[in-house]
């Protein structure tokens, strides 16, 4: 017996082909066994323990910490679950709650912006993190200024892309998060907003649609990127994306986003316009707002249900939970799975799931005239209301058409679309793209569907929109 | 964290203690020689792995820590570990937050993350387990790749100069740099204790080697052809490395200067 006692873990060995011990010990203390284990490695062996002078290389080159030496009689150090502490904090199963407005109640005169950035504070957004775009840019600056008066946290990062990270990274640290952006900032954040989702990370991107493609007119209205928002990030999921046509609706719709985020544990996108961005016009706040709280405890499935289409409850960092947070395909744990098909199919499924078996939380729209319509105009954003007008004024001049205005984009409401365009002969599709929202709408109905697509960075003239109602033409 | 004072935690102890499963590394991996120096350094500086969260990106040194560290673990996008990390450490700052990934992840395709955080002095610690290349994706050539290195996406030596990552993150503003190696494992558990007790952005570069990778298709590099592959690697490592200190002395040619840089300490060079 030697003056240490070396103890080498075969089942850790990864063998001849390393043999770092081997050629560290000065003293050929190791040795390759003569049998492989089953796996066909050939193990490092104590061989020679009485020649070891206690230098400890073997002990602290090892790669797989499967060698300890120690002094022979020392006392033996125990690990009798260690590191295995359980949550640290109570239960909080979240939930619906009422929340007093920042503003005072009563009217206001605000822009766009500025009304989503109340909003998101309202709401409980306590991190933002962003880059600054035009035509978005109003929203990250009053954040600047608002944020640290209610003891939030506001970064400039360096990138779109570092901004949606930072956000994600906010998130998990319990914090309600957003970041705001347009085309070109929007494009950067693809593959974030994946991670985002598999994940199951609440957070609100807002982008302020500006005319593309690339750099396009960084100041003129656009709604280019309606397809980018659903089918952008790799992977195909479902993503929720809700579209304002005011400044009420910049503030009521954040509220809305960061209340379905929190619900189903998704990052929700608020797809709105330079018109709207920028617009000044009045919005009501009221006393209080309802608002909604993740569930958060830590217990040990944050990333699955027994459902297969259940929202898991969603521990911080540094509760104790241990978290393994990966983008990855994974368990319910977080354990990554990523060559078993049963889970990546589960994972996959329950992602889709969670949203599209609860619609009737997500769909909203709203309708003017559309009781007795034969033909029905559907439109979303600030192009909605040079609908209005031209519907109310087609009214005037005698034409039975109404008005469907989709207040959520994504997942599309078809049933909605299906049931207000049921019985019209024609259902006319105006957006400032060439074609994007009337391809689902397509989808969802056998009247005729015609597209009035404008592209020159210009809101859509409502005038224009009733010359079609009134004499069927679409000129350029 | 806590200075501890009881008696150096034994190999099994800190594996019970730190460490959720075995690796998956390939045999004589550099970066479990860094797990097993940084669990060491880690228990003596009292690090509190439920109160820290370790972020990491894609590649092999992205899974050190994720899933193998009994801690709150975020394994992100490629490239965007820092981004993540600013998030969480801007928010909860009581948590100690440390990024551990590869020199693909964290200086080629997330390089700007990393001058950022450096010139914000955000308070986390980076660690950069420099392998010279992209290993998991079969060792293509990455902005550490040493010139005329062999790699799979330069077949003929590689043509453009590599990262001198030291130098990049002092002149991003780091307050403090160190670079250790892999083949020196008591001054790297030093090192990476004197890391974790930085005050603010700590970056620490680690030569680790990657056998399977680099080690087979530059086999002539390495000098000790008795020894196994890794211990050549290790050997030639050892042999290349020089103090900051001799390097003050003797100079630096043909070597690779390790040890620790504060904020405006001179010589610039060594």
């Amino acid at each position: 017996m030697g003056k240490f006692k070396v103890e080498l873990d075969e089942a850790l060995c990864k063998g001849r082909a390393c043999a770092i011990c081997q050629n560290a010990c000065p003293q050929e203390v190791f040795a390759v066994s003569d049998q492989p284990t089953p796996q066909g490695v050939w193990p490092l062996r104590v061989a020679s323990p009485e020649e070891c002078i206690g230098c400890r290389r073997c002990e602290l080159f090892c790669p797989e910490l499967a060698i300890s030496v120690q002094e022979a009689g020392g006392r033996e150090q125990e690990a009798r679950g260690e590191g295995q502490e359980g949550p640290v904090v109570a239960p909080d199963y979240g939930g619906w709650t009422t929340v007093p407005s920042r503003l005072s109640a009563g009217v206001h005169f605000l822009s766009g912006n500025e009304a989503c950035a109340e909003g998101a504070l309202v709401a409980g957004c306590r991190f933002y993190g962003g880059y600054p775009i035009t035509p978005s840019s109003e929203i990250m600056v009053h954040m600047a200024h608002r944020l640290p008066e209610v003891g939030g946290t506001f970064v400039q990062m360096e990138d779109e892309i570092a901004s949606l990270c930072a956000v994600i990274g906010a998130s998990w640290s319990g914090i309600k998060s957003m970041t705001a952006t347009s085309g070109p900032g929007f494009s950067l954040m693809m593959e974030s907003l994946g991670y985002a989702v598999m994940t199951e990370t609440p957070c609100v991107i807002v982008n302020v649609q500006r005319a593309g493609p690339s750099t396009g007119q960084a100041s003129r209205p656009a709604q280019g990127d309606v397809m980018q928002a659903r089918w952008g990030t790799h992977g195909g999921p479902e993503i929720i994306t809700l579209a304002p046509w005011s400044v009420q609706e910049m503030y009521d719709l954040t509220i809305r986003a960061f209340n379905l985020a929190e619900r189903f544990r998704v990052p929700v996108i608020v797809l709105a316009d330079e018109i709207v961005g920028h617009l000044y016009e009045t919005l009501t706040i009221e006393p209080e707002i309802r608002c909604f709280n993740r569930a958060r405890w830590p217990q040990d499935s944050p990333f699955g249900t027994e459902a297969d289409d259940g929202v898991p409850p969603m521990p911080a960092f540094g509760e104790g939970a241990r978290l393994l947070v990966t983008g990855s395909t994974h368990d319910a744990r977080g354990i990554r799975r990523t060559t078993d098909p049963q889970t990546q199919e589960r994972l996959v499924r329950r992602l889709a799931n969670k949203l599209l078996a609860h619609r009737d939380e997500i769909d909203d729209w709203e309708t003017h005239f559309t009781a007795d319509a034969e033909r029905l105009v559907v439109a979303y954003g600030s192009v909605a209301r040079s609908a209005l007008w031209a519907v109310q004024e087609a009214r005037r001049r005698g034409q039975r058409v109404g008005l469907l205005r989709l207040k959520s984009l994504w997942p599309f409401p078809d049933e909605i679309v299906t049931r207000y365009a049921g019985d019209c002969r024609e259902v006319v599709v105006p957006e400032m793209n060439l074609g994007q929202v009337v391809r689902e709408v397509e989808r969802c109905t056998a009247a005729r569907v015609t597209p009035l697509p404008q592209t020159n960075g210009e809101i859509i003239d409502p005038r224009r929109i009733l010359g079609y109602l009134l004499e069927g033409r679409w000129e350029r | 964290m806590n200075d501890k004072t009881a008696a150096k935690s034994s190999t099994p102890l800190l594996r019970a203690r730190y460490l959720r499963q075995p690796t998956p590394f390939c045999a004589g991996c550099g970066h479990g020689i860094f797990i097993n120096a940084f669990l060491r350094a880690a228990d003596e500086a009292g690090l509190d792995f439920g109160r820290t969260v370790f972020v990491s990106g894609i590649g092999c040194g992205a899974w050190v820590p994720s899933p193998h560290f009994l801690a709150d673990t975020l394994h992100v996008i490629h490239g965007r570990a820092i981004a993540f990390a600013t998030g969480v450490k801007l928010t909860r700052p009581e948590l100690e937050v440390v990024v551990i990934s590869g020199d693909g992840d964290l200086t080629t395709i997330g390089g700007n993350h990393l001058i950022h955080a450096a010139r914000r002095n955000l308070p986390i610690k980076v660690f950069c387990l420099n392998n010279w290349l992209f290993g998991m994706t079969g060792g293509q050539v990455s902005a550490t790749t040493p010139p005329g290195a062999i790699t799979a996406t330069t077949p003929s030596g590689n043509p453009h100069r590599s990262f001198d990552l030291v130098k990049l993150a002092r002149g991003a503003g780091a307050p403090y740099v160190a670079r250790w190696s892999v083949a020196r494992p008591r001054w790297l558990r030093q090192g990476i204790e004197t890391a974790l007790r930085e005050p603010g952005f700590a970056f620490v570069e680690v030569l680790s080697i990657c056998p399977t990778q680099y080690g087979r298709a530059n086999r002539g590099q390495w000098a000790d052809k008795e020894a196994s592959l890794p211990w050549a690697m290790l050997s030639w490592q050892e042999t290349h490395c020089i103090s900051r200190r001799k390097a003050q002395k003797e100079g630096a040619e043909g070597k690779i200067v390790v040890g620790e840089w504060r904020e405006g300490e001179e010589p610039w060079d060594v």
